[in-house]
């Protein structure tokens, strides 16, 4: 198993570690509902480090890039971010993603741990293909970078006394906005951005400097609460936040059409990998669609792979849960799941088989949880998030 | 972190502790298990009358993370379960030998007891 540049000091610091895309990684360091009641009510720091970063350069990368993903490029000037989707051209999901414009023609794109080694492939395939292949550079460099997430209310309050800034200080950044600070001299990416439906930052360093800033910050937020969080409460915490998580609610067959994520892919900025597969489906109206439920009574957590019922006399298997867990917030069981679309409306009631016995679930609005990052955000709600 | 091993219970090696008393004995899961598992949200427990054989899974509880089964220490017939697990699952964080006991059963044969694992041995198994 591969370990972070902050293996060392989840040891010290008593986490609990399992396997995670390859990589072992804290589930949590005291419980994960302290964790996540720490980035809900104050402020966590998470490891990320395993995730990749793709480097994109040139003249021609925007063009490049724009033709291989799902949002429009063209809406993102330099020092702004967007999640967007890599689609194969059946307009499935070969990986869900966020795109920074870090400089002019220089693009960051942050991806799944699990999906790196696909997504450098296939970009390093589709850019053979490309016309302009030439006025694009393209290089992993996840092997250079740390990151980590600090994820909560409280966190704006003091990041900025951890990092250098000439332009912008990181509590000044707008939802999605990404800076070159300064850490010990060395440059680092700061961006307002994350995956627990909270405000907070995401911070992509040089692997050597990581560890450091991961203490520092740890210092700096502990008057404020600040906790490190593992992967369990980030689990938690997007779950609740109603956000995919490449393995569970996307995968190689599922579309973002069908997975409710339609806001992220731009039907005016000409041809792109997928998009006439994407174009038919829309006109067409998927066959499932990502819902999610919360369970109506006491029961045990919903659990990925539960079948998914209808209710009433004629009961029959509508799905398959993908994400499920006790919710900390709600104090009730929650899901995701892929469900026909006429099961899919809000307060539609279902019933969902935990160890051979139905038990009742309703599917309400996503996310089941909104928190201080509905004022960051312009997008409509329930699609404003980031990865 | 040294889990706490109470000297006058017997144990399991899928971590269950027995608590007898002539022909009843009380069940629960260690301190060691409930530090393992965190955060338990939900317990479900065998009925009141069901007849359950050694090492026959019997219970789960479940924490923020995944389902664990527990498995009958003891035959016997169950003739409690820890009716405030229902609201205060968190009790078998909070106080895995007391509160957070999980069933009691009428024991089929009390002299199956001598084949749990002493506090010592259980001790040297999670050490």
């Amino acid at each position: 198993m591969k370990h972070t540049c902050l293996y060392t000091a989840h040891q010290q610091a008593g986490a609990k570690l399992i396997e995670f895309g390859g990589w072992e990684m804290p589930v949590y360091y005291t419980s994960i509902l302290d964790e996540h009641q720490a980035v809900r009510t104050a402020a966590g720091l998470f490891d990320i480090s395993h995730m990749g970063e793709i480097r994109a350069r040139g003249a021609d990368a925007a063009g490049f890039l724009n033709f291989v993903l799902t949002n429009d490029l063209r809406k993102l000037p330099p020092g702004l971010g967007q999640y967007t989707l890599l689609c194969n051209p059946r307009g499935a999901v070969v990986d869900d993603l966020y795109v920074y414009q870090t400089g002019p023609a220089e693009f960051l794109l942050v991806v799944n741990a699990s999906r790196l080694d696909a997504d450098a492939q296939w970009l390093q395939q589709r850019l053979a293909e490309f016309p302009k292949a030439g006025g694009v550079e393209l290089k992993n460099e996840s092997d250079d970078f740390g990151a980590v997430a600090l994820q909560g209310p409280a966190a704006a309050g003091f990041i900025d006394g951890c990092f250098q800034s000439t332009t912008k200080a990181p509590s000044r950044l707008r939802k999605n906005e990404i800076v070159r600070c300064h850490f010990d001299g060395q440059p680092v990416f700061v961006s307002r951005t994350g995956y627990t439906g909270e405000d907070g930052f995401e911070i992509m360093a040089p692997v050597q400097i990581t560890a450091p800033i991961w203490n520092k910050l740890l210092e700096a937020g502990h008057p404020a609460g600040l906790k490190p969080a593992g992967l369990g409460a980030r689990d938690t915490l997007r779950t609740e936040a109603c956000y995919p998580l490449y393995g569970h609610e996307l995968n190689e067959n599922t579309t973002p059409i069908e997975a409710g994520l339609g806001f992220f892919v731009a039907w005016n900025k000409g041809d792109f990998i997928g998009r006439a597969a994407l174009a038919a489906q829309k006109a067409a109206g998927p066959a499932k669609k990502l819902a999610a439920f919360k369970m109506t009574g006491r029961s045990a957590p919903p659990r990925p792979q539960y079948s998914i019922w209808s209710a009433g006399p004629k009961s029959e298997r509508i799905g398959e849960v993908t994400s499920g867990t006790q919710s900390p917030t709600l104090g009730l069981g929650i899901g995701l799941g892929y469900v026909p679309p006429k099961y899919a409306a809000a307060n539609t009631p279902i019933a969902i088989e935990i160890r051979g016995k139905p038990f009742p679930a309703v599917i309400i609005p996503k996310p089941f949880y909104r928190g201080v990052e509905k004022r960051f955000s312009n997008a409509p709600a329930g699609v404003s998030f980031t990865h | 972190m040294s889990a706490h091993v109470p000297s006058d219970l017997k144990y399991a090696k899928s971590h269950e502790w027995a608590r007898i008393s002539g022909d009843t004995a009380v069940v629960g899961i260690s301190d060691h298990a409930q530090h393992e598992l965190t955060d338990v949200v939900f317990v479900e427990l065998p009925a009141v009358g069901r007849k359950i054989r050694t090492g026959e899974s019997c219970a789960v509880v479940e924490s923020v993370k995944t389902a664990s089964d527990i498995y009958a220490p003891l035959s016997g017939e169950v003739i409690e379960a820890n009716p405030q697990l229902a609201q205060h699952p968190e009790l078998v964080n909070t106080a895995p030998y007391g509160d957070g006991w999980l069933f009691k059963i009428k024991l089929a044969d009390p002299a199956e007891a001598g084949k749990m694992l002493t506090p010592e041995d259980y001790t040297k198994q999670i050490a």
